[in-house]
């Protein structure tokens, strides 16, 4: 297969496919990873908010 | 069953309804709308699409390294097993996002948007690898890396599309007009999908013609065609894998959205009453 003639075509296809296959998974893996940070963050100012305004009842 | 039938449809309408007040009725279509239940769903099933997806790229790639040179291309045949499967996933993925179009404007499914607005950037990268791979594969074969021939065009066309429905959901703030104009903009698009398919039979294109999916069956050979098959269900399996983590993404979006207007109307009401009391 390497002596063929037309082998820098085939490995430039699976490198591209390889690398945009690749940076779709970052992309759906890490906005994941993102998106929990943001919402533990909201869950806590949210917690907060609510505890401040129990603290103010009592 | 007969009750809320008649408390939702008018009789003509009624027997052409059925089966759909059927399925919309039934538990598991309920379940399904619920962003919670489909969270659940997709904790317990990505792992083993994450497992069959490996299982299959390894023993297409493998099938594909394997498989035996065709006796005109030679080895260039071996960027076929990338090229086809992404092309296929590039038009499936834009008759999702139709069926998802629908899905918001007519039955307003509360999961529908979710499933376009993640499939969309699945669809640009697939669209991608299949000009790019298709582009190589040109130019060994025709001596060219594109002509604007049928079906290049139109494929060119889809990937466009899905680059301006990406932007069209970044460009508009509010989620609901967003998903609206989104939804009918890819209704509109749809048309492509039959330019794309029937573009090599309507028009004299340097593309070939359909070798696989055609009356009188596959013209490819049985050894050629295996990792053909092989990668193209490793493919679907890939996009399955990434659509279902991208709509939980989105759902955890407007989770998000949801708990910081939450905490901020909570804000929002305390600050008086603590003002006050500091003064």
């Amino acid at each position: 297969m390497m002596a063929d003639p037309h082998i820098g075509f085939i490995i430039a296809a699976y490198a591209v496919a390889a690398a945009t296959i690749g940076a779709m998974i970052g992309w759906v893996v890490l906005d994941a990873r993102r998106l929990r940070a943001q919402l533990d963050e909201a869950t806590v100012a949210l917690d907060a908010a609510r505890g401040a305004k129990t603290g103010e009842r009592q | 069953m007969n009750a809320s039938l008649d408390r939702v449809f008018t009789p003509p309408i009624r027997r052409i309804a059925a089966p759909f007040a059927l399925a919309y009725e039934s538990p598991s279509m309920v379940n399904l709308a619920n962003p919670t239940t489909f969270v659940e769903l997709t904790r317990r099933v990505l792992p083993w699409l994450v497992g069959v997806t490996a299982v299959l790229f390894a023993a297409g790639l493998w099938l594909s390294v394997a498989a035996p040179p065709d006796y005109q291309q030679g080895e260039t045949v071996k960027i076929m097993y990338l090229h086809v499967p992404a092309a296929w996933m590039a038009t499936f993925i834009y008759a999702v996002m139709t069926a998802a179009a629908l899905g918001t404007l007519v039955w307003r499914h509360p999961l529908a948007d979710a499933a376009q607005k993640a499939a969309a950037p699945l669809g640009a990268g697939f669209t991608f690898i299949c000009l790019v791979t298709g582009s190589l594969w040109g130019k060994p074969m025709w001596g060219t890396f594109w002509v604007w021939d049928a079906r290049l065009t139109s494929v060119l066309v889809l990937f466009i599309l899905y680059l301006g429905l990406i932007a069209l959901w970044r460009a508009i703030e509010e989620p609901g007009r967003a998903a609206k104009a989104a939804a009918i903009l890819t209704l509109v698009g749809a048309v492509d999908l039959p330019i794309i398919k029937f573009s090599v039979d309507w028009w004299n294109t340097l593309h070939q013609p359909a070798s696989v999916f055609r009356l009188g069956g596959p013209t490819i050979a049985p050894e050629l065609l295996a990792p053909l098959l092989v990668m193209s269900l490793a493919f679907t399996c890939l996009f399955l894998t990434l659509h279902l983590m991208a709509i939980r993404n989105e759902v955890l979006r407007r989770r998000i959205a949801r708990v910081t207007m939450l905490a901020a109307v909570e804000g929002d009401r305390l600050a008086p009453r603590l003002a006050a009391r500091g003064a």
